[in-house]
This record gives structure tokens, sequence and C-alpha cells, in this order.
């Protein structure tokens, strides 16, 4: 194909996802998006201006080097732009998924100045999957292995991603989990229908491949304290990556009823354990066919329960959400999403109380309308209550996803590491460095509630750190 | 995988499980528990450690076969492997010298409460144990229990064996001859624990019970586990299980025990089980 000029690239329209039709797809756990062919992407791939000074790189927030990948699926050498992607995101199956893209790299994209960005994150979605499903998974190489040890704790993508990083640098990695399986977040929260567990577990694989050992069902703090992996378990240096798992209520007269659940425990039970799949699988949840499901919320958390209602087959699923649509924080796609697939949005509506039965079985929520009064610290407007606009919705089950907390097990087992008032460890920004020597942490243990770029970016940051810290002591020993 | 060193009914759908699981035999303390998973479709089922051997890096865990997990737990034999054996979790029991303790069992509540019972007289407590059961084949531990307590009751609801009646009958009684009881460890079905609170709350006796909600994954992620003390609400796996017996909220445990009870039915009708059977041979045997 003969070069394309800037303003023939700029003709070419944003190709669209292929996509399970709304209507059956929320009938299923199958993915929703199918992904792009070779065709739509190397048509999307030349809609790239190759920017002297590409913008988007900046709106990464590991850097990957997009321009260069981009080039790459245009001229068809697919595999060769996944390598060129790995060299700075260990999971690109995974972000090209569940990325904010909007908001990140594709916000900061030039062509979205006039038209619509570049779909980086699809690309980056359809370069990770050609390779997984041609080659399978390529290996990075191993530098010589330098017989240090190193305890990840937490198998989310923070410590995915430190395990990756480190164990390329030669040194000898097990991930402690507390789960019996692998994944944090990607497995138990994060449903089916967005990214495929297969997907995550082929990573693992992957990992596993390299060398880094697993080790499932271990609670650090119960099952190994962090000071006996340093001293009994003899390892050199510890990375923390538990996550912010701690679910919040919102302290309701009747959260306790049956059928409240936390958005935590609703989407644990249907995707770590598969009450989907009930009773081929032991674990039931809430069967919630013909029934009415409120989910209160806003994020990506609330988006991921409600779809996964609909799914089980609730005659009604509806969001409720204190705030306006454009206040909400979960991602565009997710919320056009689920509009397509029947979910109603009950905007600027406030729970005050559920309501129950005798037998301690929920059927109601009194809800209050809101208005938008003033900017707030974080300056979004706040809701505030418009008296006498109570009334009640019957409702068989509700979800509350209004966030996490970060969980005390750590902070209780291990008094040397500085946590500040909401729990969270606090690091040396540079090195992600703990209070306690030879102890790292990243993610949203680290920073609350964020998101998987983020906290794979940590977890590498630090590797890095940790790699230095290792090979200084190895020096001076 | 976790192997099963030996496995025996102690009464009727209650077996008795030593596993080998050298690092939670190490750390673990009375009170604690384990969650169990038994398959790649398994649920995860929290189980008290009842008691542990550092030497043979084993634990020995005590089932009651009441739904289609724990029986199909239970028809599993000495030379098999449990999936996933997670743990310690929860938070040990708050041992000291209080005096005199009684631990009260029913049913298979008697397995939770051994190892606080151990606990309990090792701290130099003067130690009763009373232990209920439907009648005289469900009384368990009774020999465990004599090796390591000062006076042990058995209790029967059929008179079979024992007081006639029901613990806390035997309880009101120990309290009404005189005895100057200093602290209640009570732990089996939810209206025995509740009973127990009631006897002991007008004498102001210390009276520790210990939680069995509903678990996901043990770790205070969830929050399934929740339950009201003192009108505070708890997560049991982590800040539990034990609990003062006079703040819960039991009718709210009990309440929230019934949630998955017809998907539970339906899933025990699917499961078409040999246990009826292993009873008649370990009954022979
Ligand atoms: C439902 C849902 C949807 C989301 N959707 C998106 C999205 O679309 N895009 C996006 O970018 N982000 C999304 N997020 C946020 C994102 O998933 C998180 O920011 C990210 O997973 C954090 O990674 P982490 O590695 O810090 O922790 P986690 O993924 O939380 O992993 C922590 C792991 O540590 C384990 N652990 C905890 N304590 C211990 C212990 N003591 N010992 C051993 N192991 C322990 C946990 O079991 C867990 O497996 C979503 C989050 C949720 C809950
Ligand atoms: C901290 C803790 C420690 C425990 N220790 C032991 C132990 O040492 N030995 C033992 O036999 N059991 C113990 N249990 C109870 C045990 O976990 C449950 O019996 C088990 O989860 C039931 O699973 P199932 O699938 O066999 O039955 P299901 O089919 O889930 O339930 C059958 C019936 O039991 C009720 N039920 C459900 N969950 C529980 C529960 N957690 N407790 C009581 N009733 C329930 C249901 O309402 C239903 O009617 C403990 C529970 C907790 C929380
Ligand atoms: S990792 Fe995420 S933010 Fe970075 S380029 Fe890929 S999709 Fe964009
Ligand atoms: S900013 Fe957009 S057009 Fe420019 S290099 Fe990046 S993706 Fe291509
Ligand atoms: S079992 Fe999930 S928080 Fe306790």
């Amino acid at each position: 194909m003969a070069e394309l000029t800037k303003k023939e690239r700029m003709q070419i329209p944003r190709q669209p996802m292929p996509e399970q039709a709304p209507n059956s797809r929320n009938k299923n756990f199958t993915e929703v998006n199918l992904g792009f062919t070779e065709e739509l992407a190397k048509l999307e791939a030349e809609r790239c201006l190759q920017c002297p000074k590409p913008k988007c790189v900046e709106g990464c927030p590991v850097g990957v080097q997009i321009k260069d990948f981009i080039k790459l699926v245009a001229e068809g050498d697919y595999l060769a732009a996944a390598s060129k992607i790995k060299e700075n995101n260990v999971l690109p199956a995974v972000c090209g998924r569940v990325c904010p893209q909007e908001e990140q790299c594709e916000a900061r994209c030039v062509t979205g100045v006039k038209g619509e960005s570049v779909a980086i994150g699809r690309l980056e979605r359809f370069v990770a999957d050609y390779e997984r499903t041609t080659t399978g998974i390529r290996q990075a190489e191993i530098k010589t292995k330098t017989g240090k040890k190193v305890a990840i704790i937490g198998s989310g993508p923070a410590g995915l991603s430190c395990a990756g990083e480190l164990v390329q640098l030669g040194h000898t990695v097990t991930v402690f989990e507390a789960l019996h399986d692998i994944g944090g977040v990607l497995i138990y929260g994060i449903p089916e229908f967005r990214l495929p567990k297969e997907i995550v577990k082929a990573e693992v694989d992957a990992l596993e491949a390299l060398g880094v050992e697993f080790k499932t069902n271990s609670v650090i703090g119960f099952t190994d304290t962090i000071d006996e992996l340093m001293t009994v378990e003899g390892y050199d240096a510890v990375f923390i990556g538990v996550g912010a798992g701690l679910p919040y209520f919102m302290n309701l007269p009747g959260e306790n009823y049956n059928g409240v659940y936390s958005a935590n425990e609703f989407l644990t039970r249907v995707n770590l354990m598969k009450a989907y799949k009930f009773p081929e699988f032991d674990t039931p949840v809430f069967d919630v066919k013909g029934k009415n499901v409120a989910v209160f919320g806003g994020g990506n958390t609330a988006m991921d329960a409600v779809r996964t209602s609909k799914r089980l087959g609730a005659a009604n699923a509806r969001i409720i959400y204190r705030r306006s649509e454009v206040e909400m924080p979960a991602r565009i796609e997710e919320v056009h999403h689920a509009k397509e697939e029947g979910i109603e949005f009950v905007m600027l509506t406030n729970p005050l109380e559920f309501l129950g039965d005798e037998a301690g079985w929920l059927h109601g929520v009194k809800l209050q309308k809101m208005e938008l009064g003033e900017p707030d610290a974080s300056g979004r407007r706040r809701p505030v209550a418009i008296p006498g606009s109570e009334y009640v919705m019957p409702i068989d089950m509700a979800v509350i996803a209004i966030g996490n907390g970060s969980n005390p097990i750590i902070q209780k087992t291990t008094p040397d590491i500085n946590f500040n008032k909401w729990g969270n460890i606090t690091v040396e920004e540079a090195t992600m460095k703990t209070s306690k020597k030879g102890v790292f942490a990243g993610g949203d243990i680290v920073t609350g509630g964020a998101t998987v770029i983020l906290a794979m970016g940590a977890g590498r940051k630090a590797a890095t750190a940790i790699d230095e810290y290792l090979m200084e002591n190895a020096v001076i020993q | 995988m976790f192997k099963i060193v030996s496995a025996e009914f102690l009464a009727p759908e209650v077996k008795r499980f030593e596993i080998e699981a050298p690092k939670i035999a190490a750390k673990r303390k009375a009170g604690q528990f384990v969650i169990v998973r038994i398959s790649s479709q398994g649920e995860r089922i929290p189980l008290t450690i009842a008691d542990s051997s550092v030497e043979r890096g084993t634990i020995t865990i005590i089932v009651q076969g009441i739904g289609k997990t724990t029986r199909e737990i239970n028809e599993h034999k000495a030379g098999e492997f449990f999936m996933d054996v997670v743990g310690p979790l929860g938070l040990p029991s708050h041992i000291e010298n209080f005096g005199t303790a009684i631990s009260i069992g029913g049913g298979v509540g008697t397995a939770i409460a051994f190892p606080t019972a151990k606990a309990l007289k090792e701290a130099g407590n003067h130690t009763i144990s009373i232990i209920g059961g439907k009648s005289k084949e469900y009384v368990i531990l009774e020999n465990e229990l004599r090796e390591i307590c000062d006076e042990v009751y058995p209790t029967t609801d059929d008179g079979s064996y024992g007081y006639h009646g029901f613990v806390t009958g035997k309880l009101k009684d120990i309290i009404e001859s005189g005895t100057k009881v200093d602290f209640v460890l009570a732990i089996g079905p939810i209206p025995m624990m509740k009973a127990v609170a009631e006897v002991t709350r007008p004498y102001g006796i210390k009276t520790v019970v210990s939680l069995n909600p509903v678990m996901v994954d043990g770790t205070g992620m969830c929050g399934g586990c929740r339950a009201v003390v003192g009108g505070q609400t708890v997560f049991v796996c982590v800040d539990g299980p034990e609990f003062d017996a006079h703040e819960v909220d039991f009718t709210l445990l009990m309440k929230r025990n019934n949630t998955y009870r017809s998907e539970e039915k339906s899933a025990l009708d699917k499961h078409v089980c040999s246990l009826d059977k292993q009873f008649a041979e370990a009954i022979n045997n």
C-alpha cells in the first residue's frame, strides 16, 4: 500500500469494536467485545499520524511506545508490535480491555482534537490477542540468576507486574496469594464478560513458565508474617500488593437484610466461585430471576454488578446514584454498554433505609431525590437532598458498590510499617519503599482504589527499586 | 493439595480428619479456623481447627455433614486429599486465668469449643465442660475432654445419656448450686448460644460465643459474614469469630444464615450421597 498522506489518514473513520448484540449478550457471560479483525486493526493503525512528539504516550501511566507499536501493526508485524508494547506493559491483553483509555492515552491523541482519537486500547488488545492465539505468549529473556529471593504479597496487577520484572532480572520470585486463584480483582472482581478469565490465566501461566512460583491459600499476616518471610523463609525483599479489599457499607438501617450484598461479595460469588454456573459449581448466589435489583454507586464496580445481575436474569436491574450521570466515575464504554443491555439509570437519588420482612428478607428501599448544589472538594457538584421527595422502590436484591477501604490484616500484623489514617501504606514516591527495610508496596494498598494500569506501573517501579536494593546489598556483602 | 492422614466418624454425620498442613499446625492458636475447598467446583467452607500436632505437621478438623459440601467432605477417606486448606484465620480466643471456666458445646460445637477448653485449662482455670447432644450417639469428644477438663457433664435431649435436658439446664444447675462461675464459652446451634447468653446475663458472667455466619473469602474482603455485636456491624472472619454473647444480635445471625436455604436444598437433592452406607460401615467396624 502506498504511503498515505496525513489528510488521507484523517479521513479514515475510527473503527468500531465488533460486539455481541445487546439483547443476546445480556443473557450470557461471554465477552461483550469481540475484538478487531486484522483488516480493522490495520485500517485503525493507518489513522495514527506518527507524531514526531507523540502526546498519547504522556497519557499512558506506564509510557507504552504507542506510536511505534501502531506502526508495526500498520505494517502487519503484529508479533513485533506485541514485543514493543511489552517493553513497558506486561499485561497488554488486560489493559487493552480495561484501561480507561478515553481518559489516558486516547485523551491526549492529537487526532482527537478535531475528530476521534486513534483507538489505541483496541489496537493494544488486538496485538496481545494475536500473539496469544497464534504463537502463544512469548517469553522474555531472563538474566543470570542473582540468588536473591523476593516475596510478593498479593497476585493482583501490582504483584504480577512486579513479579514479572523481577524474575526477568534474575531474581527468585514467589507470589503469595490469600485466595485459591491468581489475579486479584482481575479474577474475583471484573466479570468474565469484560475480561475472560482464560486471558488472565494465560498471563499467569506465562509468568510461571518464566519461573515465578505461586503460592495460593497463603494469607500473609496469618499463614506467615512479613517478618517470618524475611527471617525464617529467607526472603531478601518483600513487595506488598494486597489491594484495597475492604468493602464499605452505607451504615443505613436494614443494610443487613438478606439480599443486601457488597459488590465484592456479589462479584466474588459470581466470578471467582462461578455461582452463575450453580449448581454445577457449589457456591450459590441470590436467585434474581424475574426480580428487581438495585445497585448503589456509579463506578466500574457498580456497572459490573448491575450488568452481572441482568445476566443472571433480573427483570429490572437499576443503577442508583446520588449525583448525575456526568459525575459518574465509571468508564463511558461501560455506561454505554449497560444502557444498551437494558440497565435503568436512576440518577440524583440517594437511599435512606432498606426495608425488609419479618424473616429478614429485603423487599424495598426508601429513596430520596437529590439536586446538584455547589462544587465540593473533589470539584464535582455536591448532591443536596430535596425535602419531601422520599419514595419507596420495591427491590429484592441490593448491591452496595460505593468503594473499598484497605484490608487491615497486614497493618495489624506488621507494626513497623507506616500507614496513613485511611489505612493505606505510605511509601517513598520514587522507589515505593515503605518504612520497613527491604519492604516495598504498590497498587491500591498505597493509592486506595485506582486502576489496573496504575497498579501495574507501581509494581514495575517497585521492581526497579527492589533490584537496585538487592544488587547494592550484594556488593556490600 | 492437602493429604488426609486419618479420618473417622465420631457420631452420625460427624467426622474427624487429621490433615497434613505443617505451616498451619505450627501457627494456629485456639479459636482459629481454616477454610477448606474440596474441588475446583467447590465452595469455601470455614471449619475450626480442633487440634494440631507440630511434630506430625497436622491439624484436626471435625465436620458435621449438614449440607451438600460438608457431606461431601465427610465422604473423604484417609489417604485422599483436600484441594485447598487456608489458615489459620480469625482472631485467636482470648485466654486468661478467669478462675472457673465452663465450656459448653452443642453437637459439633463441642469440637469447636474443644481447643479453647484445652487452652483455658492450660491457663490455670478450673475447667468444666458441658457437652450436649440429641441422644447418646451425638455426644462427642467426651473422653478427650475428660483428659483435659476438671469436670465433664454430658447432656442429652432425650435423656439417653448423662443429664436429661439441654445444656442450659445443666449450666443453671451448676450456677445455682453455688459454684462461682467466672467465664462461660458456648458454641453450638444459634438457639443454644442465645439461650446460654440469657442464662448467664442476670448473673453478669462473662460469656463468649463463636459465631458461624456464611463466609466466602474469610479474609475481610466480602462482608458476607457480617453480624451485629453491640449495635455495630462486624466482619466475623477478621473481627471474630468469638464475641461477647450478651452483645450479639442472634436473631439477625439466624436470619442471615438462611439466605441460601432454597439453593442449598436443591444442591443437596442433586447430590446422591453414599454417606448412609459409610455410617453403617463405620459404626459396624
Ligand atoms: C469490580 C471492579 C471493576 C474494576 N474495573 C476496572 C477497570 O475497568 N479498569 C481499571 O483500570 N480498573 C478497574 N478496577 C480497579 C482495579 O481492578 C484495581 O485498581 C486493581 O486491581 C488494583 O490492583 P492491586 O494489584 O493493587 O490489587 P488487587 O487486584 O486488589 O489484588 C490484591 C490481591 O492481594 C490478595 N491479598 C490481600 N491480602 C492478602 C494477604 N494478607 N496475603 C496474601 N494475599 C493477599 C488479594 O486476595 C488479591 O488477590 C476495578 C475494580 C473492581 C473491584
Ligand atoms: C468460623 C466458623 C467455624 C466453623 N467450624 C465448624 C466446625 O468445626 N465443624 C463444622 O462441622 N462446622 C463448622 N462451621 C460451620 C460450617 O462452615 C457449615 O456447616 C458449612 O459451611 C455448611 O456448608 P454446606 O454446604 O455443607 O451446607 P449448606 O448447604 O451450605 O447449608 C446447610 C444448612 O446449614 C445452614 N448453614 C449454612 N451455613 C452455615 C454456617 N456457616 N453455620 C451453620 N449453619 C449454616 C444453612 O442455613 C442450611 O440450612 C463453622 C463455621 C464458621 C463460620
Ligand atoms: S496501557 Fe492503557 S493507557 Fe497505556 S497505552 Fe495501553 S491502553 Fe493506553
Ligand atoms: S498522538 Fe495519536 S496520532 Fe499521534 S502518535 Fe499518538 S496515537 Fe498516533
Ligand atoms: S467471609 Fe468475606 S469478609 Fe468475612
